[in-house]
Order: C-alpha cells, then structure tokens, then sequence
C-alpha cells in the first residue's frame, strides 16, 4: 500500500493536503476503530485472508466510485431525497461488483453470502457521502473514499490474519504452522474461527491502537 | 407450528443478528449509551422488520426470482430479475421507513416522539438488509415463515442493544485502562455476551 502512495507522489494532483485524506484513515482517522464505522459486515467476513482481502477490494472500489459520483452530483440533488439518491447509486455500484466476484471468483463469492449486498447499508458509504461528499469536489472525495476504503480493509487484514492463523494454523490458504508443532501437542483454538473473537480481535487492536495514539483515548 | 416455533427461537438466540451475524453493529454500538433510547430503538428496528421482510419476500417471490414473473403471462416465464435486487430491497426499505414514519407521526404522536431521529436512520440499518437478503438466500417458502423469522431477528437484536446498554451503564463506574475505555470496552463486552450466547447452539427443539 505504500507503493501506491510513493509513486502517485510525484504526481501534481496529490497536493498535500489531498495526500492527508489518503494516510489519515489508516490510523487518526481509520473508519472502523476510531468513527466507528461499518463494522457490521467488517467482523463477519475475516475468518480467512481470501474473503476478507476481496471484501477489502469491493468495499474500496465501491467508497471510491460512490464519492466520485455524488460529489459530482452534489449540486443537483434535493437535498430531501438525497438519501434514496445515494442508496440508489451506491446499490448500482454494488450489483456491478457483485456481478463481478460472481464471474470470476464464485467460491469466496459463496463465502461472503449476503455480506456483498450489505455493503449498500455499510454505513463507511454513507457516512463518507454525507461527511465529505457532499460537501467537497469529485477529485478529493475520490481520495477521501479510496483512503476510507483502504483503511477499512486494514484492519480487516488484520483480524483476519490472526484468526486464520491461530484459527486453522494457516495464513492466506497456506499451512504455516508445521506438522512437527501439531504432533507435539499444539492444537488450533477452534475459538478463533467462531464470531465472538472477531469481537475481540476489534477490542484488542482499539486498545493497541490507543494505548500508542493516547489522543484518541475516551474519557 | 412447530416448525414456526422452532424457526422462532433460533432467530431469537441461536442465529441472533448482533452475536451470529454482526448485523446492524453500527447504531448497536453507537446508541447503546443508554437503555431508555436503546429499548426505543430496539423498538422501531423490531417494528420496521416485520413490515420489510415480508414485503420484500412477495417483491422478491412475484418479480425478481427467475421465473418468477410467469403470472403475469408465459412469454416472461424465463425472466431472471434477481440480479436487481439489491436495488429493489433497498428502495422497499427506504420507501417503508419512510411510510412508517409518516403513519406513526399521524396516529401515534406519543410513539413517534419516543422513537424520534431513530426511525429515518432505520433506513440503513445493515439488520433490515441483511434480513431481507437471508430471507432470499435460505429459500423460505411461505410468509408466515418470514414474518416469524423477522420477528424473532427483531427481538435478538432488541435483547442485544438492551442488555449491552445496561452494562455500559453500569460500567462508567469501573475502574477500565484508559485507552481500553468507550468503543474498546464494548467490543469485548459483546465478544463476551456473544460467547455467552453460543450456548445456545446445542439446543435442539
């Protein structure tokens, strides 16, 4: 992810204040564990990597595109109806995804179930589209949407790397933890892999994250 | 019946919106400060599910399953609409919440100012979707079914947003690691409940 960020660097497009809606997300301002925000489909798709990076993908592209669209729009909506408006465009956008994981990846398409379609509801979407881009040009709502999306997908990595790995002992589908460990009395916590330690895993990593960060600390 | 009953409780404990599926996290966490306004809310995601699911599940049955549309005439026998009904599903939704609103705000004054911003904020609720999208997903085949396992996801979801308001009351008074307290403290309580909740799983009815 830092790649993406060095080499667009160079472009005059990314001033600096642009750049700061890119990196924000990732930690003063990352939308699960600091504005709370769509965690409802954050916790069920981290069992494994595969799910949760495609789960990742689909909800950035989705930010993105949806904060591109309406920021292009802002001057034209009632602002009555603007809810309806965004939920139609953003259920447009998810049903090109979810066409999209059909074709070529059915099998993690099958895993997320009915978690792609909630994507319409996750509320990173509308609170991104009512806080920013409603308010701010195409060009840095799309930013503010692809950081968003980005940092969302951060700690969905991470959730998810803990759970598979101390779940089934592998990471991204792969065996890590060697035979000779099994055989000499470790086993998988079977507990990882059930909904509660997603719970968990989220209060845990808050709590690293504050503990580093103290300004983000609650009274 | 039985089979009503049985669909009844497993919505309530077993395949509980918050514990099982994670559904409607976002206002779970953020209006769960209290338990007066998380009951009112509890109320009105209960109230709004019983009419959506079982609207969405005829849309769903009479237009967009494949096939679904040969009452109509033969010539659309074959049509296949399901790919809209993410579209669909959530202008319902909207469309409902809306009228809902605008009923109770007639009828009942008293329930309208006791609901108050929750009602409008329904509307994206990831519980009331994600309803909706299990109900097309296991293939229930009759509206009874539906409205049953509405139901019972509204009251899960109730129970949940009640009894962790109840314990954040409580717990403003215990002595949390200060970067632990507020969100993080939540999170572990409900992870906790949720484990609680999972005892559940060996019933058989």
């Amino acid at each position: 992810m830092s790649d993406i960020s060095k080499t667009k660097e160079r472009e005059p497009m990314f001033s600096a204040k642009v750049l700061k809606l890119l990196k924000n997300p990732f930690n003063l301002e990352n939308p699960i564990t600091v504005q709370v925000l769509g965690i409802c489909s954050a916790l069920a798709v981290t069992v494994q990597m595969k799910p949760a990076i495609v789960m990742a993908l689909s909800v950035t592209i989705v930010t993105a595109f949806s904060n591109l669209i309406i920021s292009s729009l802002r001057d034209t909506i009632p602002s009555r109806i603007r809810i309806i408006v965004q939920l139609v465009v953003v259920a447009a956008l998810v049903i090109i995804v979810d066409q999209v994981l059909k074709a070529y990846v059915y099998d993690v398409s099958k895993k997320l179930s009915v978690f792609v379609g909630l994507i319409i509801t996750n509320c990173i979407l509308m609170g991104r589209l009512e806080a920013y881009a409603m308010a701010n040009k195409p060009w840095p709502s799309f930013v503010d949407g692809f950081g968003n999306g980005l940092g969302y997908g951060l700690i969905l990595v991470i959730v998810a790397f803990f759970r598979e790995l101390l779940g089934s002992g592998k990471i991204y589908g792969f065996r890590v933890i060697p035979q000779a460990v099994y055989d000499s009395g470790y086993m998988d916590n079977g507990l990882m892999i059930l909904p509660p330690m997603a719970l968990i895993t989220i209060g845990v990593i808050i709590w690293v994250q504050r503990a580093r960060t103290p300004e983000l600390q609650e009274k | 019946m039985e089979n009503l009953f049985n669909l009844f409780v497993r919505s309530i404990f077993i395949d509980n919106m918050i514990f099982a599926y994670f559904l409607g996290m976002c206002s779970y966490l953020a209006v769960s400060k209290t338990v007066k306004t998380s009951v009112g809310l509890g109320i009105a995601v209960t109230f709004v599910l019983l009419v959506t699911a079982p609207v969405n599940w005829l849309v769903d049955t009479y237009l967009l399953k494949p096939g679904a549309l040969a009452w109509l005439s033969a010539d659309l026998a074959d049509l296949d609409l399901s790919y809209l009904s993410f579209m669909i599903f959530i202008a319902v939704i909207a469309a409902i919440v809306q009228l809902v609103e605008m009923v109770v705000e007639k009828f009942s004054p008293s329930l309208y100012n006791a609901l108050g911003i929750f009602l409008p904020l329904i509307a994206v609720n990831c519980a009331i979707l994600g309803v909706a999208l299990f109900v097309q997903e296991r293939d229930y085949h009759s509206i009874a079914e539906v409205t049953v396992y509405a139901g019972g996801s509204g009251i899960g979801w109730f129970l949940a947003i009640a009894s962790l308001a109840a314990i954040r009351e409580k717990i403003t008074y215990s002595n949390i690691p200060k970067p632990l307290r507020g969100l993080g403290i939540s999170f572990i309580i409900t992870g906790l409940m949720a484990i609680a909740f999972m005892s559940f799983m060996g019933i058989k009815i």
